[in-house]
């Protein structure tokens, strides 16, 4: 009976114990990522890559055969590719897939979007171990291929792959974003182009080119279209100016910053631009690449990643042959308030690993990462568009340089527009900078560009811009991107030292009654031994 | 004693079960279901409802719409409001519990609109069927060339008309058609040519060959001497469509007579959705 009574308690303080501890974490848990000792090679391994390309069927091969070379070191090894055009869809898919535990293997991605991945348990694998394994890591013993070392990953490139301290993702190329500019007519309307844009000269040439003449078209181009100033990425556009401004966007926690008298003077600068048609942006126009390329705009800000559509002699283009017009194309940097200080975002795909049962495959998954970031893929990549390598190993390969050198030499690989906008990166890295990525990064990013969307339109459709409008406009953004949740979700739980208010009644009660239920399980334990030793 | 260990550790169980379970009811976006499960669970509330909100579709949009003569000569970025037939919609794109789709509409008169990112919640997007007229008020915009209705409010109104598709073959090349744009359109006796200049073979996944499975399918047709690019576009007639699986069949040399609806991207952008029985 004693034996029962015995069993009986150490049956419920075993339920109770093992429901405590695993109750709060979910039923989609996976244990934590442990490097295997070596990699099974007689094992048949099938891993599905979500790739993103730029609607570019050279991009498209280059994949191919980086699966085709790696799958011929690593004959056991099948790599399966999706191929999307969009982040955003990449995202969305990955959020349905990881519910059902059918994630990819490989994903190339945004690090914003990474922090909402990880909001499951154990969903992305943390890199750090792998890539300092001796034997598999960055430049491992046992790798069948060239890998660059940790060291020369460029330390920047790297340091955006990680959050909270932990590194999630490996960089793929990294690019940033450039301003093409039609520099026959900025000397046509009598300016001179400076090396350095500067926002005053920048809306001051597009105010003179809105000029018409008698007939009704306009004076520089002498057409009926000319929006000198299109801007793609209206979110970048804002980031990009609020941090060259030092005013608030976020803290590195998550809480957000972006409704700021700043952002108020950014907002009714744009909407006097706006007004006047000097300005517009790719959502209310369309691509800058078309307007540009068809002499119809001046100053098209873009990512560097969309150079080759950029120019009168752009390799790629949406528009017809005989819309394009000659003209000299320029690359400059985003337009900046201080020339002296420039700073520019840093952008461009990284590559994350999904966490899977078997550790073998996620050792597989990170050899093919790894063999993504080698010279052979990273440098014919790059060329595709005004990407970087990110890595010194690839940027400094007298097969790059060589690449660089030759700038002009064609409108095709030698796109003298695309090399330097990938130049204007490699020059000017120690300028960029990245968002703090948190859960909600994504939504406050979206915000931030949509302010200025929401302005460009207003004044379009002849609404009055003023204070009023601005401060309904804040609150409408808040809520549509519900960043009131998300400042308060990160103020809970980042940053230890925040008064976090009192503890709930339910908590509180729970918390007693464990303590309560110890107290009696330790004095039930020890008149049971009190009773045993008197009958001994 | 043993009685009250019982008790407290049950307490202490349910508590915990009970704290663990509010927080599933905030679920992170990560959380959301497989969308082939939220595409079930969907269907069956559709159903069940779809009746009771056809009823209870709310008038918001008191004015009187405009005629298309008055819509084509509004200026860009103005307000419009106008009056049509959903010919065909294209995939629902969700977001939190309002997403959008874009709408081909047209009336009887030959006024044809598109409507760009037409707010709705998934349940709305189900009741949008073929034929069912809509009235809309919001702002006209043009779009690289393609003129469309955004940011708009809309309504249900009584009466059906589906239309029949115009030929438009001859306007193939012409100024004229642009004043077709947005239509459900036929193009008739068209050949199938080569999908671009560096291969034989009759369609493409992207516009360059850079897609695949599941992506938009572009193909080259001509007429009279003059080739143009059609599209299918995977958002309006997915790879489970009949356009879709009947185009991965196309030959170089086919003739064949097409339908579709006159979309604009920097000229003419045929969307393609179906082939003319011959």
């Amino acid at each position: 009976m004693k034996t029962r009574k015995r069993f009986l308690a150490v049956l419920l303080i075993a339920v109770f114990a093992v429901l405590s501890l695993t109750g709060c974490h979910g039923s989609r848990g996976r244990a934590a990522f442990q490097v295997p000792e070596q990699l099974d090679e007689s094992a048949k391994i099938e891993l599905t890559f979500w790739a993103k390309n730029d609607t570019n069927k050279t991009q498209t091969t280059i994949y191919e055969k980086a699966i085709s070379d790696f799958e011929a070191l690593y004959p056991n090894i099948k790599v399966n590719m999706r191929l999307y055009t969009d982040y955003g869809k990449i995202y969305n898919d990955v959020i349905t897939n990881i519910a059902t535990n059918t994630t990819p293997n490989i994903c190339i991605t945004y690090p914003d979007h990474i922090a909402t991945y990880m909001t499951g348990d154990n969903v992305v694998v943390p890199l750090d171990s792998l890539m300092g394994d001796e034997r598999y890591g960055l430049a491992g013993s046992e790798l069948k291929f060239d890998a660059p070392s940790k060291e020369e990953i460029v330390p920047q490139f790297l340091s955006e792959c990680a959050i909270g301290g932990t590194t999630y993702a490996l960089p793929y190329m990294r690019s940033t974003e450039a301003c093409y500019v039609n520099k026959t007519f900025v000397e046509k309307l009598g300016y001179e182009l400076p090396d350095v844009l500067t926002w005053d000269f920048v809306w001051e040439v597009s105010e003179a080119a809105t000029k018409k003449d008698a007939d009704g078209n306009f004076a520089v181009n002498g057409q009926k279209v000319m929006i000198p100033f299109i801007d793609k990425s209206t979110d970048n556009m804002m980031i990009q100016m609020l941090k060259q401004r030092d005013a608030g966007y976020s803290t590195d926690s998550g809480e957000v910053e972006l409704f700021n008298d700043t952002t108020k003077e950014i907002l009714m600068t744009v909407a006097e631009h706006a007004k006047t048609g000097a300005f517009s942006t790719f959502k209310i126009s369309s691509y800058p690449a078309n307007f540009l390329d068809a002499g119809q705009c001046i100053f098209a800000i873009d990512s560097t990643a969309g150079a080759t559509w950029m120019g009168s002699h752009a390799p790629l283009s949406d528009i017809s042959k005989d819309k394009f017009v000659e003209f000299e194309t320029a690359v400059r940097m985003f337009p900046q308030y201080d020339p002296e200080n420039p700073r520019m975002i840093s952008q461009g795909p990284s590559i994350c690993i999904f966490n899977k049962e078997d550790p073998q495959i996620v050792l597989a998954s990170w050899l093919f990462t790894q063999y993504l970031i080698s010279n052979d893929v990273q440098i014919a990549y790059s060329q595709t568009e005004g990407y970087v390598p990110v890595t010194t190993k690839a940027q400094n390969a007298a097969e790059y340089q060589d690449y660089l050198s030759r700038s002009g030499e064609d409108n095709n690989l030698y796109y003298d527009v695309k090399i330097s906008a990938a130049k204007l990166l490699i020059d000017n890295v120690q300028y960029t900078f990245v968002t703090p990525v948190f859960n909600g990064s994504t939504s406050l990013r979206d915000a931030a560009g949509q302010l200025i969307e929401n302005v460009t339109k207003s004044v379009r459709r002849k609404a009055t811009v003023d204070d009023a409008y601005l401060e309904n406009l804040f609150s409408e953004v808040t809520a549509l991107y519900r960043l009131d949740q998300t400042s308060m979700r990160n103020q809970g739980t980042e940053g230890g030292d925040k008064d976090m208010g009192p503890l709930p009644t339910a908590s509180k009660a729970l918390l007693i009654t464990l303590g309560v239920t110890w107290v009696l399980i330790g004095a039930y334990y020890i008149r049971e031994r009190m009773k045993a030793s008197q009958n001994n | 004693m043993k009685k009250a260990l019982v008790i407290m550790l049950t307490s202490a169980v349910m508590m915990a079960a009970v704290a663990c379970g509010s927080n599933n009811t905030a679920a992170p976006a990560a959380e959301a279901p497989a969308e082939e499960a939220q595409a079930e669970a969907t269907t069956q509330e559709v159903e069940s409802e779809v009746m009771d909100e056809t009823e209870d579709v709310e008038a918001n949009i008191p004015e009187d719409p405009m005629t298309y003569e008055d819509y084509a000569a509004a200026e860009v970025d103005s307000e419009v409001i106008i009056q049509g037939a959903i010919q065909a919609k294209q995939s629902y794109y969700a977001q939190d519990d309002q997403g959008s789709a874009n709408i081909y509409l047209q009336d009887e008169n030959g006024g044809a609109y598109f409507l760009y990112n037409l707010p709705c919640t998934e349940k709305e997007y189900e009741l949008m069927e073929i034929g069912k007229f809509m009235k809309v008020k919001g702002y006209k915009a043009e779009w690289s060339g393609e003129v469309e209705v955004i940011d708009a409010i809309w309504q249900f109104e009584d009466g059906e008309y589906i239309a029949e598709p115009e030929d438009v073959t001859a306007l193939l090349g012409t100024d004229e058609l642009i004043n077709k744009q947005n239509k459900y359109v036929c193009f008739k006796g068209v050949t199938v040519e080569p999908a671009g200049e560096d291969t034989d073979a009759a369609y493409l996944y992207n516009w360059d060959g850079s897609g695949s499975e599941g992506d938009d399918l572009y193909f080259n047709v001509s007429v009279n001497g003059q080739t143009y690019s059609f599209t299918v576009e995977s958002n309006l007639c997915g790879p489970d469509s009949d356009i879709y699986k009947a185009v991965k069949d196309f030959k170089v040399g086919d003739v064949i007579d097409l339908v579709g609806f006159l979309y604009w991207y920097e000229g003419p952008n045929p969307h393609i959705t179906g082939i003319l029985a011959q």
